[in-house]
């Protein structure tokens, strides 16, 4: 059988301020196939969806649509072409109805108006015909993100679309509701659509698909066979090994310190809804990894130590006394200090100055009457820029301007100033140059050689195995399993990642 | 030569530079429309002028700019009660001072008393403001609504809906002349409320957590602030800023007038953060910018009256100068002059890499 | 616990504020039943006296909707009602040349704002706030004296009667009086009527809703988010002038302080008639009702005799507290759910 190529993305590049998103990402998808679409978090997955349905211009790069080469600018564009998409977040409107949402800006008409008797009718057949018995004249906020979920779906398979895009839809969705998407998956397939999957749930690649495409760090790494692709090599391929200069960095004093004091020790600690009630214990200068895929809980179970969202089980014991954090200011006041995953939404000030984001967890700490003086202000950031080589062309350029890798520099310091016992680092090193990372993993374990305890989570191993001294594996919002020095592999933390040895 | 360039442009890049260009620009076009603009003389042993006019009116502004401006920063929105609150202060005051009767010779209680009730009363209504804004996450102006319809319901029926006068000499003090000082008061006031409000702001971190949590609320609370309670007071001073300007307008016709004390004034104090270069979505703030905006409206309509524009046609002139300055802080008027030279750009850049 | 959550806050809402409409309007029957209150006149007299408001809060309402606000529209009113008595009785326009003239000025109006807040992206308090300015300013402008409109066929548009054939009522004399409504009352509710159509059964109408449900998920979905909001301020501009030639016909006359807070009562009728603050919800019936409970209190006011007007406004901000508490304590129990 001939292939048929339905869409194809050639030598996609785009530039964010400061990041380089895309480079050269090609991507192929044919007729009546499923194809996913693979890698770790700021790999450029989304970068490259959003391209595709108009939510961002690319810099440069061509689309083909039955080879035909198109523009699109613009959602109603990428539409027009016959791309319909589904995303991550349930992006339809909570306060229309279930069957507005079904059929915004496509409503059936009579005598110019809508015909609402219509298109409830149509929309009730619709669900029905993928078992969801709801009501459809009811707002969509009444059901829950599962429903809303499949809604989305639903609108977008209704529309006659040639490509469709399902972007991580699987998250919110239990067993079942997965196995109707994949009875529609299948449908679809043999009308001839070609499907994009975005997920990072392993079995449901190896269920559904016939290609896997893998993104790293705005690169194409592939496209495979999914049957050709064993599991371990897939997970290999999405965290990259690339053995750079990296190589030469070590944690030396990994061993000896499982014998200095308790730092932190948790018990039972846990907050509803995100992450399940988890066991940890946490010695003096040691380097903590936590490893799991994107959603495993990797996240919230640091937030839940830090009081970002409040443990609402459990009891949490640091330096040898039993402590309350029902906000992040408690922690910082017990010696805590929490480098967020999302560095643009939750750490940085975009418009204040590198020295005022540099001084600014000090300051809280002290109180607003007990104002840092200008002059130390300075003092401050200065020895941080000097000490950890910001690149900023003042210190009070504001923040926004730097690049990624060096804002994450200033939030590095801004907890280093603050003199912490336990530093949480929520990948810090995503989406920043490589000699960036090196310095920052440099740093970690000078922090630690000096009796710091670092939490460590990554989305890359190779940094992992080279500054940790132990592992916890994370999965599905729970704990599932520590490993020790001597365990740090890569192929034992992939499988405990991945989940067993399939 | 190259030097003095970069300083320029230096210059241009200064967040005041804006602010300061247009105050230059009225006084400018005041100095050839006027020339006796700037004349100062001394008139029954006060100080006289047109720009005596402008300090001595813009006073209220200045003072109530103080507290819209931090209101602005943290929750990127206006508070539009701030003239309602000044007439409820106001009110509360005349009251307790006549003993509730519509005119009196002398004061019926203590004058510090019913200032102190009267300012009370304010910071009430602000945190009222602020509780609505920063418990329950209402939009700053809707919920300041609420205060704006019922403040100057509020004020006369502290008054009766009477206009109750206050004919003591103590009384109009804040309003006019210390004796035989030639410098009307309100401006000693404003200095004042200018001077601790800016000791305030450089001797406290109080400053950096009003902008920190305005940029992002999510951030300042991961760094150890609480982005409700920082808000909350904001809110609070605010009222208070609102509550002093009402005591000076009260003095300056030694009564209250529930009706129109304050009148509109809130657009005034809005304007006059925007006019200081502060973005009103929230964030960082310059209250020498603010300051300079509340000056500048002055003089704007102190200036228009000077030619002969009659008060109610004034809003004409401060609606036009509002959209230039918004149209041009908007980065979508850019984006769409760019897009029409773009595609002569976009060429360009290709043979340059063709190059 | 369960049951609660399933009914619909938003229509929840709305019945709070019908069955308050109805039981304020009972309480007042029977308190001043010896005044007259029960007379069905005085209950037409709340359309006949607030047909401006009535339109004016239904184009709020659509504004609203979209996440928007406009606090321009009582300046409008206000210029408005200047301009037509300055056309007839100065510059000798006949009167409906001088409505259509009016009418215009609103398009244009509306034109300028929408494409400053939507394509321009301008908070819509700003634009509108200079809008107020400019309105205002304008009407002083043309004239700073009171114009009492005199204009024969503006007058007897605006004062003939329609006598309803029902629930008449014997007079004084033993003659049978009959309810009558101006025809402004049927202007303003033929306007709601067609918003209340044209928000429920056009893709225009729906779009505002999903706008003001999530701009970014209606901009997915393929709405042209820009130009819908541009149009909604156009529409609310050409509204607003209806509104003002309505007000005018019950003032008969123009002059700078008219109208002065009149913004702020359509928001308030519209914010107690449902329509939620963050825009995506609301209905144009609500919002009459929200306009009647004001009408409501005016006339208890009106008929007790002794209390004073502030009483309006104080009550007005109280009922308005309550709403957007309530408001605020729905959103919060949805999003814990």
């Amino acid at each position: 059988m001939k292939e048929e190529v339905v869409l194809e993305m050639k030598n996609v590049n785009k530039t964010f301020p400061g990041v380089k998103a895309l480079t050269d990402v090609s991507f192929k998808l044919r007729k009546g196939e499923v194809n996913a679409l693979m890698g770790e978090n700021g790999a450029g997955k989304s970068t490259l969806i959003k391209v595709l349905t108009g939510v961002y211009e690319m810099d440069e790069g061509e689309v083909y649509i039955e080879g035909k080469p198109v523009v699109i600018k613009s959602p109603q564009d990428a539409q027009k072409h016959g791309i319909s998409t589904v995303y991550q977040e349930v992006n339809l409107c909570a306060n229309l109805t279930v069957a507005e949402n079904l059929y915004a800006d496509r409503e059936p008409m009579k005598f110019g108006l809508i015909d609402w008797k219509t298109m409830n009718r149509k929309s009730q057949e619709l669900l029905a015909g993928l078992d969801i018995n709801i009501d459809v004249t009811k707002v969509l906020s009444n059901y829950s993100i599962a429903i809303q979920q499949m809604v989305a779906i639903a609108r977008a398979v209704d529309m006659d679309c040639k490509v469709l895009i399902l972007d991580e839809p699987t998250s919110s969705l239990d067993d079942q509701e997965v196995e109707k998407l994949f009875m529609l998956m299948e449908r679809l397939k043999k009308k001839g659509v070609g499907i994009v999957f975005v997920t990072h749930f392993l079995e449901q690649v190896y269920r559904i698909t016939e290609h896997i495409t893998v993104l790293r760090n705005g690169t194409l790494v592939g496209e495979y066979e999914t049957e050709n692709l064993p599991r371990v090599e897939l997970v290999a391929k999405m965290m990259g090994k690339s053995f750079d200069d990296l190589a030469d960095i070590k944690n030396e004093n990994a061993s000896n310190v499982k014998d200095n004091e308790v730092i932190l020790d948790a018990k039972e600690l846990g907050h509803t809804g995100t992450i399940k009630p988890f066991n940890l214990v946490m010695h003096k200068g040691e380097v903590i990894g936590l490893a799991g895929l994107l959603g495993s809980g990797r996240s919230e179970l640091v937030r839940s130590i830090y009081g970002a969202d409040r443990a609402d089980t459990g009891t949490l014991d640091f330096k040898g006394q039993k402590v309350l954090i029902g906000a992040p200011i408690d922690a910082i006041k017990h010696g805590m200090a929490y480098l967020p995953e999302d560095r643009k939404e939750e750490g940085i000030i975009a418009d204040l100055s590198v020295r005022e984001n540099i001084i600014i967890a000090l300051q809280a700490k002290r109180g607003v009457f007990n104002l840092i003086s200008r002059k130390e202000q300075e003092e401050f950031a200065d020895k941080y820029i000097d000490a950890i080589q910001i690149k900023t062309a003042s210190r009070e350029t504001l923040i926004k301007q730097l690049s990624g890798g060096n804002q994450q520099k200033v939030i590095i310091a801004r907890w280093l100033l603050t003199q912490p016992d336990f530093l949480i680092l929520d990948e810090p090193t995503r989406g920043i140059d490589v000699g960036t990372k090196t310095e920052i993993q440099k740093l970690v374990l000078k922090l630690a050689s000096e009796g710091m305890t670092v939490m460590f989570i990554s989305s890359e191993i190779e940094e992992m195995i080279r500054t940790c001294s132990r592992m916890i594996v994370m999965r599905d919002g729970r704990k599932v399993g520590e490993l020790d020095e001597n365990e740090l592999d890569q192929m034992s933390i992939m499988k405990a990642i991945a989940g067993g040895d399939k | 030569m190259t030097n003095k360039a970069v300083s320029l442009k230096e210059l241009r890049k200064h967040r005041l530079f804006m602010p300061i260009v247009c105050l230059i620009v009225v006084l400018l076009i005041n100095l050839i429309k006027t020339p006796n603009f700037f004349a100062v003389s001394i008139n029954h042993g006060v100080l006289y002028g047109y720009i005596i006019d402008v300090i001595n009116r813009g006073s209220e502004l200045a003072i109530l700019a103080i507290g819209m401006t931090l209101v602005a920063s943290s929750s990127g929105g206006t508070d539009i009660s701030v003239g309602a609150i000044a007439a409820v202060c106001a009110a509360v005051i005349t009251n307790i001072l006549s003993g509730g009767t519509d005119s009196v010779n002398e004061f019926h209680a203590p004058f510090l008393l019913a200032i102190i009730a009267g300012l009370l009363v304010a910071v009430l209504c602000g945190m009222w403001n602020g509780f609505l804004v920063a418990s329950l996450k209402i939009q700053p102006m809707v919920a300041t609504l609420i205060l704006y319809t019922a403040g100057r319901g509020i004020a006369q029926l502290i008054t009766r809906g009477q206009i109750t006068y206050i004919r003591v000499d103590a009384y109009k003090v804040l309003g006019s002349t210390i004796g035989n000082n030639p410098v009307p008061t309100p401006i000693y006031v404003a200095i004042f409320m200018i001077i601790i409000a800016s000791l305030f702001l450089r001797y406290t971190a109080f400053g950096l957590y009003v902008q920190t949590v305005g940029i992002n609320a999510k951030a300042a609370r991961l760094v150890g602030l609480n982005p409700v309670k920082i808000q909350f007071i904001t809110y609070m001073i605010c009222g208070l800023m609102a509550g002093i300007a009402g005591v000076i307008y009260s003095s300056r016709i030694y009564s209250c007038d529930a009706n129109n004390i304050g009148l509109n004034v809130e657009m005034d104090a809005i304007l006059a953060v925007a006019l200081g270069g502060n973005s009103l979505a929230g964030g960082r703030f310059s209250l020498p910018g603010s300051l300079i905006g509340a000056y500048t409206i002055q003089a704007l309509t102190t200036s228009l009256y000077a030619m002969g524009v009659s008060a109610d046609q004034l809003p004409v002139y401060k609606a036009i100068v509002v959209v230039i300055i918004v149209a041009l802080q908007s980065p979508e008027l850019y984006k769409m002059l760019r897009k029409k030279t773009g595609a002569q750009k976009k060429t360009v850049i290709k043979e340059v890499t063709q190059a | 616990m369960k049951k609660f959550k399933d009914i619909d806050t938003n229509k929840f809402l709305l019945g709070i504020t019908i069955v308050m409409f109805f039981v304020m309007y009972i309480i007042g029957m029977i308190v001043f039943n010896k005044q007259g209150f029960a007379k069905p006149q005085v209950f037409l007299n709340l359309f006949v006296n607030n047909a401006g408001l009535i339109v004016i809060a239904t184009s709020m309402t659509m504004v609203m909707i979209t996440g928007g606000i406009d606090i321009s529209v009582g300046s409008l009113v206000a210029m408005d009602c200047m301009i037509l008595g300055d056309l007839m009785m100065n510059k000798g326009w006949g009167a409906w040349s001088a409505m259509l003239a009016v009418l215009v000025i609103g398009l244009v109006y509306g034109s300028v704002q929408g494409f400053l807040i939507s394509y321009l992206n301008i908070q819509p308090f700003i634009i509108t706030l200079a809008g107020m300015f400019f309105g205002r300013g304008m009407t002083a402008i043309i004239s700073t004296e009171m114009i009492s409109i005199t204009n024969e066929t503006f007058s007897s548009i605006a004062q003939c009667k329609i006598i309803l054939p029902i629930m008449g009522t014997m007079n004084k004399h033993g003659k049978m009086m009959y309810p009558f409504i101006y025809p402004s009352v049927i202007i303003a509710l033929a306007i709601l009527i067609i918003m209340f159509v044209v928000l429920k059964f056009t893709k225009f109408g729906r779009s505002i809703y999903a706008i003001g449900g999530n701009e970014q998920s209606a901009m997915l979905m393929g709405l042209n988010v820009k130009k819908t909001k541009f149009i909604v301020y156009v529409l609310d501009g050409f509204l607003a002038s209806i509104g003002g030639i309505l007000f005018c016909m019950n003032t008969m006359a123009g002059f700078v302080e008219q109208a002065k807070g009149f913004e702020m009562d359509a928001i308030a009728g519209a914010v107690i008639g449902g329509t939620l603050l963050t825009g995506g919800v609301g209905n144009v019936f609500g919002s009459l009702f929200g306009c009647m409970i004001r009408g409501t209190i005016e006339s208890f006011i009106s008929f007790q005799g002794t209390l004073s007007s502030w009483w309006v406004r104080i009550t007005i901000a109280l009922l308005l507290t309550f709403f957007i508490v309530l408001q605020s304590i729905f959103s919060k129990i949805k999003a814990k759910k």
